[in-house]
């Protein structure tokens, strides 16, 4: 197989204007990847399905990745001009411009973004894998991607449950429901600031913190019309 | 399957579901067929639309055993997540142990000694054998046959869980290999006891064959129904039995390379019709292949550690780094991809199940065939729920 230098310089080649960005992989498997730019990502991954070199025919896996707002501290060395009183010469004071090195923590955040990742091989070729990759804008109110499903029809389920569970909308997919969780589920369980919903209810024995929120959870919610416990007390 | 002929089909819309019209008489009837019915292996659901006997629409719903493993094994140890693997295709748990310690050996770069590879192997080899031989039973079952055939794939499963039990202390939950070799060494009078089991299994295929490959009603419900495209096929990502019965050779035993599958002869079945009859087919002659590698790897088994000397077990913390590893499962291409960053739990574990996967072809093979049929239909794919829902 072509190295994934290569196959970026033969998507460049194949498709102009692709904005194709090798992502280098430290570990030791180096299997290194290519991000795609979602506005290019449909004609980059037909040309990678269909050129008759690569012949990447074969999506095996998608998955969903949360890298949420990261706060990076780092420590960079200054160089400043400081004013400092010295001795001069012939015995006075002489302030004089000195250069001193300072070590200064900077912060910066990292804005966080939603990833779905694809994992591509040739059965025709029996090549692979390169993983292809593309990026949200951020976590919040763009979370849409283009749909790779009309190429890969493999990708119809995973987009699905990267949907589901992260949250990824898939532009140009034909059926994006929710895959694993129950129509009606508002949260997305994968993300990594996921909470867990409260517990109270599967407590058979609620005490101290819990029993609070019971109590808290059952004065905020009103019995439900025709509910069983009505039922029972109407006889 | 030539590269011309893909070439042609590939107009908009050529890997959707065929859309299949009512006649016209009688009303449609929906049946949401599960999530309790006996044929869907589990708690599985298809929303069923029917004119008359013929399937007009089909829907699988999914994620009634759901429990969100991949977010569990991000809170978890590398380690503390390989019992749970077992639970994900609970007919195999060897090859899923297999398959994240493969993913986890090329996130951290170990080795693993060459007669770990061999255990793997031998246990590997057995699982495939036995979930073939219990998924064939399942299918004849949903003919209607109502137990023989399942008891005597039944039978053949309980010597090799017995040889799991004594091996790694249990039956279906095996939780036995490590990440740079195996948990406990095969003893002398285990390896035996296998070799016994394994001289066994030529005969109860034949048996197995004799009783079912040219018997009448499975070759007419069989032959011709629920027929895949190799192209659809290669496109949706089926993988394992499923693929090759529709005549696409990959196997990723031979196309990975991984473990030391180069070391031994074994050929790779293939169909022609791509229908439910060479799905059962491919699956009894893996059977056979299977047990040609048992056999070398049982006579070539080299003395030596099972574990690699520089494997770390506490505080195993990979450098940061991803690592996607596969091995070619019972069911089909079993995945995992893993992000590090250099903590000890993992930051992205990801499950790429063959059963869910192989489901997204569901649809396409059962519309315009007999409601009946479905539940064949559905029974040659071979699924787990365990691993599709996870």
């Amino acid at each position: 197989m072509k190295t994934v230098e290569e196959i970026k310089a033969a998507i460049e080649a194949g498709v102009p204007g692709a904005g194709v960005e090798f992502v280098s992989n430290p570990s030791p498997s180096a299997q290194h990847s290519l991000r795609l730019a979602p506005a290019t990502a449909l004609a980059v991954a037909t040309f990678l399905r269909d050129d008759a070199e690569l012949a990447f025919d074969f999506l095996s896996n998608v998955s969903g990745v949360d890298w949420p707002e990261k706060e990076i501290s780092e420590k960079v060395k200054v160089t400043r001009t400081v004013t400092k009183t010295v001795d001069g010469s012939d015995g006075q004071k002489v302030e004089q411009p000195v250069e001193e090195t300072v070590e200064e923590t900077r912060k910066h955040t990292q804005p966080g973004c939603l990833e779905a990742v694809y994992h591509l091989y040739s059965v025709a070729k029996k090549h692979g894998p390169l993983v292809i990759r593309m990026r949200t804008a951020n976590r919040t109110d763009h979370t849409d991607l283009p749909s790779l499903t009309p190429i890969w029809r493999a990708a119809e389920f995973q987009e699905r449950e990267v949907f589901d569970l992260y949250g990824i909308i898939f532009t140009g997919h034909p059926d994006l429901r929710r895959l694993l969780m129950w129509e009606g589920f508002k949260d997305y369980p994968m993300r990594r600031d996921y909470v867990e919903p409260d517990d109270f209810e599967y407590e058979p024995t609620a005490h101290d913190e819990v029993l609070k929120r019971a109590q808290e959870h059952k004065s905020s919610e009103q019995p439900a019309e025709g509910s069983r416990d009505q039922g029972m007390t109407t006889g | 399957m030539s590269v011309a002929e893909s070439k042609t089909e590939k107009v908009a819309g050529w890997n959707r579901p065929p859309v299949i019209e009512p006649d016209g008489e009688g009303e449609l009837l929906e049946v949401a067929m599960g999530p309790h019915h006996p044929s869907t292996h589990g708690v599985f659901r298809m929303d069923v639309a029917l004119d008359g006997e013929r399937v007009i629409r089909l829907k699988p719903v999914f994620g009634y055993l759901h429990r969100n493993h991949e977010k569990i094994a991000e809170g978890a140890a590398y380690l503390a997540s390989m019992p749970y693997t077992d639970r994900l295709d609970y007919f195999c748990s060897l090859t899923n142990n297999w398959a994240y310690a493969l993913a986890v050996e090329k996130l951290t770069g170990q080795e693993v000694p060459e007669r770990a590879e061999y255990i793997r192997v031998i246990l590997a080899e057995l699982t495939r054998v036995q979930n073939h031989a219990a998924s064939i039973g399942f299918l004849i079952q949903e003919m209607g046959a109502s137990g023989t055939p399942l008891m005597y794939a039944f039978r053949e499963r309980e010597k090799i869980l017995d040889l799991f039990e004594s091996l790694t202390g249990s039956r279906m939950m095996c939780n036995y290999m490590r990440f740079g070799g195996c948990r406990v060494d095969v003893s002398a009078p285990w390896l035996d006891a296998t070799r016994k089991v394994v001289a066994g299994l030529p005969q109860f295929v034949d048996e197995f064959e004799a009783l079912l490959s040219t018997n009448e009603i499975l070759m007419a419900r069989c032959q011709g129904v629920g027929v895949l495209r190799p192209e659809l096929a290669v496109n949706a990502g089926v993988s394992g039995p499923m693929l090759r019965a529709s005549g696409v050779n990959y196997d990723i035993r031979k196309v990975d390379h991984y473990g030391i599958y180069d070391r031994f002869q074994f050929r790779v079945p293939l169909g022609d019709h791509g229908d439910i009859y060479d799905r059962y087919m491919v699956r009894v002659l893996e059977m056979r292949e299977s047990i040609k590698i048992l056999e070398q790897a049982l006579r070539d088994l080299p003395a030596g550690p099972i574990m690699d000397a520089k494997a770390k077990i506490r505080g195993f913390r990979p450098k940061p780094g991803e690592a996607y590893g596969r091995i070619e499962a019972p069911k089909g291409e079993l995945g995992f991809y893993l992000i590090s960053d250099g903590g000890p739990n993992p930051y992205r574990y990801r499950v790429r199940p063959p059963s869910l996967i192989n489901l997204t072809v569901l649809e396409d093979m059962s519309l315009g065939q007999n409601v009946a049929d479905v539940v064949l239909i559905f029974g040659s794919v071979d699924i787990v729920l365990g691993e599709v829902d996870r």
